[in-house]
């Protein structure tokens, strides 16, 4: 009997991506690596998906996550959040087109973008914790992970969940596992409708220019691809219906960048307060071989005791007890 | 389906209706997707609710459930006004031409013969006028008041897009940008596909739901081209499978029909079925009904069946009634004169309509075996569960058996799908626990009743004690020789009938397809449909073969499709009377001045005439019916009814109450409401998260759709005080639920004849077993009515009253 | 009582109060003078908080900034210093709330302090002869108590807000920004005043037994803390022995 799905892989297969790929690496630097690998992005074509959740499904087993089982709020988003299980998540929003006055069910795959620019990684004090892939994938490394939560504030799409089980942050990883061995990622090979597309950055584009060109077609006159420059573009995009309005799909940041203060707290603070803290030490240092220890003379002992001998409550005095010169 | 998934790529328009393909069938509505991205095709969907369909549609107009058939004779009404009607084809492949006895007539709501007191019609006049030479009647120039294009014409006069938004809730410039968008489908290049499932059976009228727009698509010239077709979606991946083997009372596979008890010999049980050709060289293929029905009983009974003992037709039942459907089973329970059951693969308890009655019947039930591959809240109908199954279980002494059996992964065998593919495939993992391959069960419960007939003896015991029973392993048949056993084999050795001489195919063989069988005791087949899944070239369904030549999506290679590998059925009308397809690019069959041929199984003789042989091989007259003579139980042509619990009153007819001819027990009336008791329309469906009862055991599933909930719209959440999220209290006189609020912007008000309905959305999901949050579902609240034809119960369309509420009291 | 000709100073002695010393203050009138400085609760406090604040700021650096991350080898590895860090600062916090209370009343301002910091130059070069006579601390020693009562007050508050096991759930990502970049200043302003504070314990020499022993020297108190030794001298306790003072 021959049980055949999902082809496994095939026996030349080689490690198509490795340590020796990574071109950042948090808190800690890499060499350049010897070869770059072909970008890599997965395209959410959001005016295809129906919002079926297979691809939270799939998620959720390839990954091995158990998520809890919740309640209903009146939404169709369950759960109702990314959660350290919850890599990705549909995110419905009943929006009333005010051009057409027709309402327009969005429904949105949320998940880690794979920034060029990756403000995680930024933030991230761990070295090792976060790398990027030379092909752009930006993974998390949960054995160098300290659960700071640092990454959750440097993202400008708030997507790393840090768990409260083993204190590791958690988002998608698009399929580092699978990418590695040639597949492409769980939630685009479970996607019914293709929704879901995974393939080099330059195909994914090119795809995404025929489906906005077929979306014009039909009367969606804004419709285009996010690929946010503003984090240098993302590896994960999107092509939306109205893609001059970001934010009705649940909040999918207008013009997303990272934060100034993000910018500020890795940036200038980090390389202004070590030396601010430096040069504080080595001022004391300099101060005490200029001018040498401010040490108490005897003239001052004396005119301590004296002070005291003649205070009110003071024994009277007894010569014998005067100090030798 | 008449076409294939794979097909409905090459439509230019979708329109979903009384279906919700992308929720309820994801992955196969990833055709449409294709169609809509590489074809440029339009998507519409018609729906109470705007559905996950709805929101990759281009058009959603919304519908009141169980007005879909005014809706739809509106749009064969707006066609036919606007000339919009594929003519060649109407003229060519239906009986728009032919003459209908004088005496049918439509009045009042009624056609004509119908008697109140039996809820039947009295069917005679529903016919053609038949001439002398045997052949129907017609007038080709369709100026005969009495041919069937004028009378449908005067039939849907009054279905204008005032009535049609009066009646259903559509503002009239939605319907009519929908039948505009449908209209153009009638060109011969342009085809559009209609794909529907529980949405337009699960209703009083729902055959004849799906009646209208299957004449709406013969009058666009849409059956039998690729990217057309009447599209059926099951709501199983194998109830395709179930009504092909005859899983229903009164059916026998491949929907050959058990006797009635007035068919006391086979003769007079064959003799109906005549199915002489009504026009001149027609296939009138039921012609053949007698080769396939002796082959079903030499399958069954072997050398038992014999020419001389009429093939054995004394074994079979005979039916006292029309049929002995699920809706009957438990009427008849409920009325203490069925005291057992065996329960296969269903989870009644949730499944049927008016759970209370469920319950009360299940309680008279002497015993209980439920065989099913997960706990099963039917298996567990007798156990309390505070509100969730508030029964009294020391009163219920009832004895119940529950037998573990394999789900699909743990089996192998062919499941066949929406498109008549019958689909092999293999176990992933062995059996857990004590669970055993259903066809061990049945096997020794066989084996097991025929010792004891053996040993003790019994009244006719005959049809237990011969039963064909050929198996490797009497007590566990595999499924390679029941799908040997379902192709056919030939008995004893087929000859060529015109050269003796010539060796067909020798004993013991398998036959090449349903076209070998014969009425002679010569083949035996246990599904005719089947024949050819599994021939001398080996198990064709386990074929994996995905070319496309060209593209066509026919995909030939790949498993088998009945009848005899067919992907598209009809598909002689893909091409006009010379024989040339009506849409160059997409070709299906086409003459070559000696024989059929293209990319798919021609399912007329490959040598037909173009113009003598129509494609509607299985009607004696060849061609397609806008009028459905005696067919259909409830009328010849579809006419608007409200559903039984209707918000409004039936504006065509008010003094008419439901489908006149829908099956209901007068012990149910009284569970009937009002609407002014109970306002606001129901309706039930399915969610993408999950399949049924069975997912909430799934723990991934559980955490996509963890609740029960009811959809509402911002204006009655409003009114009644009901919070987002919130609990709410949904009751009729069946039955009360408490469900979280989903308030959303999808359900809308629909005004219809002057007076606001509000829709109420109840998903069915949830019971008291599994890893889900325990719930309720719709069939606490629904009513025991069955369709007029088929006896689906009518889920889709009932009335209920909300309130805010605290929620379930815990258990 | 004073007598403005028994020292080499010219200029008037400074009127005392009882107000100007502490509880525990004391003069040990012996062959020497030795002066209580602070009991050895207060001691014990202070010496909980400054480990507290070299472990807080020992691993904050080392997730402040990736050269310093190495330190974290000193708590357990990283998981353990993201864990320990805000406990040490739970700690900080009560511990420094007792030296508050302990310390905030001489440290409160006084007419002698802004003298005292416009000469900062001659408080540099050690010209104590031109300085004001100051309390029990002096406006540097006071700017370091109150420097680090508002530093730890932020650092508590926003690090509290970014402590990601309990409490970042209750701020949104911009406010979690804010209080990192706050938490990160205040940080490095803290070890600063910290440096300060050492380095001015060092440099002073006779300062530690302050913190050690619990006594300065009557000349140290003399030199760097007159009016409080005056006031000592005036209204405080003392012992005269004979003999060795208690050490």
């Amino acid at each position: 009997m021959t049980i055949n799905v999902n082809p496994p892989v095939a026996a030349d297969t080689t490690m198509q991506m490795g340590p020796q790929d990574y071109i950042r690496r948090s808190a800690s630097s890499v060499p350049a690596p010897a070869r770059q690998l072909e970008p890599v992005a997965k395209l959410i074509d959001v005016s295809k998906c129906i919002g079926c959740k297979a691809c939270q499904s799939a998620c959720l087993e390839w990954n091995d996550l158990r998520e809890e089982v919740g309640v209903n709020t009146g939404v169709y988003d369950n759960p109702h959040d990314l959660t350290p299980n919850t890599f990705t998540l549909m995110r419905f929003t009943e929006w009333v087109n005010p051009e057409t006055d027709n309402l327009e069910w969005l429904i949105r795959k949320d998940g880690c973008m794979h920034c060029a620019d990756p403000g995680c990684l930024k933030a991230c004090p761990a070295p090792g914790a976060i790398v990027q892939y030379s092909n752009g994938v930006v993974d998390f490394v949960k054995e160098n992970c300290i659960g700071c939560g640092y990454c959750v504030k440097g993202c400008p799409f708030d997507i790393p969940r840090i768990s409260k089980v083993d204190n590791r942050s958690y988002k998608c990883t698009l399929c580092s596992d699978r990418i590695a061995v040639g597949q492409g990622p769980a939630c685009a090979k479970a996607c019914p409708t293709k929704a879901i597309v995974f393939g080099t950055k330059e195909e994914m584009k090119a795809h995404a220019a025929e489906r906005i060109e077929d979306l014009k077609s039909r009367g969606y006159s804004n419709a285009g691809l996010y690929d946010p420059p503003g984090v240098g573009g993302t590896h994960v995009m999107y092509v939306l219906h109205h893609a001059d309005k970001p934010s009705i799909y649940a909040g999918l940041p207008d013009d997303p960048r990272i934060s100034p203060l993000v910018e500020a707290w890795k940036g200038v603070t980090k390389y202004a307060g070590l030396a601010l803290m430096g040069f504080a030490a080595a001022a004391g240092f300099v101060h005490m071989a200029v001018s040498g220890r401010n040490r108490v003379t005897v003239e001052d002992d004396e005119e301590a005791r004296r002070l005291a001998e003649r205070a009110p409550g003071a024994a009277p005095l007894d010569p014998s007890k005067e100090p030798s010169a | 389906m008449t076409n294939s998934w794979t097909d409905i790529r090459n439509t230019d328009l979708v329109v979903i209706m009384g279906g919700n393909a992308a929720e309820a069938h994801p992955c196969g509505f990833k055709w449409v997707t294709e169609a809509k991205a590489n074809r440029g095709a339009k998507l519409i969907v018609v729906d109470p609710r705007y559905t996950r369909s709805a929101s990759v549609a281009d058009y959603y107009a919304p519908i009141r459930q169980g007005s879909d058939i005014a809706f739809l004779l509106g749009v064969i009404k707006y066609c036919i006004d606007n000339d919009k009607v594929q003519w060649d084809y109407v003229n060519a492949f239906t009986n728009a031409a032919y003459l209908v006895k004088e005496g049918f007539t439509y009045q009042d709501g009624l056609f004509t013969g119908y008697d109140a007191e039996k809820r039947e019609y009295d069917r005679a006049t529903w016919d053609y006028q038949i001439g002398e030479d045997g052949y129907v009647l017609m007038d080709e120039t369709l100026q005969d008041p009495r041919c069937v294009w004028n009378l449908l014409k005067e039939h849907i006069a009054i279905y204008t897009p005032e009535m049609v938004e009066r009646i259903c809730g559509t503002p009239k410039d939605k319907f009519l940008k929908v039948a505009e968008m449908i209209s153009e489908c009638s060109t011969p290049t342009k085809t559009m596909t209609s794909m529907y499932a529980l949405g337009w059976t699960q209703h009083s009228k729902g055959s004849q739901n799906i009646r209208s727009m299957a004449m709406l698509q013969l009058i666009l010239g849409n059956i039998g081209v690729r990217g057309g077709g009447m599209n059926a979606l099951r709501g199983h991946s194998n109830i395709q499978g179930l009504t092909d083997i005859g899983l229903m009372s009164n059916l026998i596979p491949g929907y050959l029909n058990i006797p009635t008890e007035r068919e006391v010999d086979y003769a007079t049980y064959i003799g109906s079925r005549g199915f002489k050709p009504l026009r001149p060289n027609q296939v009138s293929y039921w012609q053949n009904y007698p080769k396939f029905f002796i082959s079903f009983m030499k399958a069954m009974w072997g050398s038992a069946a014999t020419p001389q003992n009429e093939f054995a037709y004394h074994y079979l039942p005979k039916l006292d009634l029309p049929a002995y459907d699920v809706l009957r089973a438990f009427e008849m329970m409920d009325q203490g004169q069925m005291h057992g059951y065996f329960c296969q693969g269903f989870n009644p308890l949730l499944s049927f309509p008016d759970r209370g009655k469920i319950t009360r019947s299940l309680s008279k039930l002497k015993y209980l075996v439920v065989m099913d591959p997960l706990e099963t809240e039917t298996a567990r109908f007798w156990e309390n569960h505070g509100e969730f199954n508030d029964v009294d279980s020391a009163s219920i002494q009832t004895e119940v058996y529950q037998l573990p059996t394999s789900c699909f992964a743990e089996d192998e065998g062919a499941l066949v799908n929406s498109g008549r593919w019958l689909q092999w495939h293999w176990p992933a993992q062995n059996l857990p626990g004590e669970a055993k391959h259903d066809t061990w069960i049945m096997a020794q419960i066989h084996l097991r009743l025929k010792k004891l007939y053996q040993e003790e003896g019994g009244k006719f015991a005959d049809p237990i004690l011969n039963l064909h029973w050929p198996y490797a392993d009497p007590g566990e048949p595999t499924a390679d020789e029941i799908a040997r056993e379902l192709n056919g084999y030939a008995v004893e050795t087929l000859r060529d009938p015109n050269d003796p001489t010539k060796v067909l195919v020798e004993a013991g063989q398998q036959v090449p397809g349903f076209a070998a069988l014969r009425d002679d005791g010569s083949t035996a087949a246990g599904c005719w449909i089947y024949s050819g899944c599994y021939n001398q070239n080996g198990n064709n369904m386990a074929r994996r073969d995905n070319s496309d030549p060209d593209a066509t999506g026919a995909y030939l290679n790949w498993a088998f499709s009945w009848p005899a590998n067919r992907r598209i059925l009809y598909n002689r009308a893909s091409a006009d009377l010379d024989g040339k397809a009506w849409d160059p690019e997409r070709k299906l069959i086409e003459w070559d001045g000696e024989k059929w041929a293209g990319y798919d199984v021609p399912d007329i003789p490959p040598t037909s005439n173009p113009r003598e042989v129509g494609p509607f091989i299985m009607n004696p007259e060849g061609q397609s019916r806008l009028f459905s003579r005696g067919m259909m139980r409830d009328g010849p042509f579809p006419a608007h009814y409200e559903p039984f619990e209707s918000p409004v009153v039936n504006v065509v007819a008010p003094a008419i109450r439901g489908n006149p001819v829908a099956r209901v027990f007068e012990s149910d009336r009284e569970s009937f409401g009002d609407a002014d008791e109970f306002p606001y329309a129901a309706t039930s469906y399915r969610l993408t998260e999950h399949f049924h009862y069975w997912t909430k055991h799934v723990w991934v599933n559980a955490v996509l759709q963890p609740e029960f909930f009811v959809e509402i719209s911002e204006a009655l959440a409003e009114e009644k005080g009901i919070e987002k999220g919130g609990w709410c209290r949904v009751w009729n006189k069946r039955g009360s639920v408490h469900a979280k609020a989903v308030v959303t912007k999808r359900i809308q008000t629909l005004m219809c004849d002057g007076k606001p309905v509000h829709i109420v959305g109840i998903p069915l999901h949830w019971g008291f077993t599994g890893a889900a949050k325990n719930g309720m579902g719709p069939n606490s609240l629904t009513p025991f009515v069955g369709d007029a034809n088929i006896e689906t119960p009518e889920f889709k369309a009932f009335l209920v009253n909300i309130e805010p509420s605290n929620g379930p009291a815990t258990a | 009582m004073t007598d403005g000709t028994m020292h080499g100073h010219n200029r008037p002695a400074p009127h005392v109060t009882k107000a100007d010393i502490d509880r525990g203050d004391r003069l040990h009138v012996g062959r020497e003078v030795i002066v209580d400085r602070y009991t050895k609760w207060a001691r014990l406090n202070h010496w909980v908080t400054a480990i507290s604040l070299i472990l807080l700021a020992l691993s904050g650096l080392a997730l402040f900034h990736p050269s310093l991350f190495w330190l974290t080898n000193l708590f357990g590895g990283g998981q353990m210093t993201r864990m320990l860090h805000p406990w040490f600062g739970v700690v900080l916090f009560f511990s420094f709330a007792g030296l508050f209370i302990r310390f905030f009343r001489l440290n409160l301002p006084a007419r002698e302090d802004a003298q005292w910091a416009a000469r900062i130059g001659d408080v540099l070069k050690g010209n104590e002869e031109k300085l004001p006579e100051v309390g029990k601390y002096n406006a540097g020693q006071k700017f370091v108590f109150w420097a680090m009562s508002v530093l730890i007050m932020i650092l508590i508050a926003s690090g509290l807000g970014i402590w990601e096991e309990y409490f970042t759930q209750y701020l949104t990502i911009e406010q979690l920004r804010i209080a990192v970049l706050v938490h990160s200043i205040a940080a490095v302003a803290i070890i600063c005043v910290w440096i300060i504070h050492v380095y001015a314990a060092f440099w002073v020499q006779g300062t530690l037994s302050a913190m050690t022993r619990g006594t300065v020297s009557g000349g140290w108190a003399w030199r760097h803390h007159r009016k409080w030794l005056r006031a000592l001298a005036a209204y405080g306790k003392r012992d005269d022995r004979p003999d060795e003072p208690k050490s």
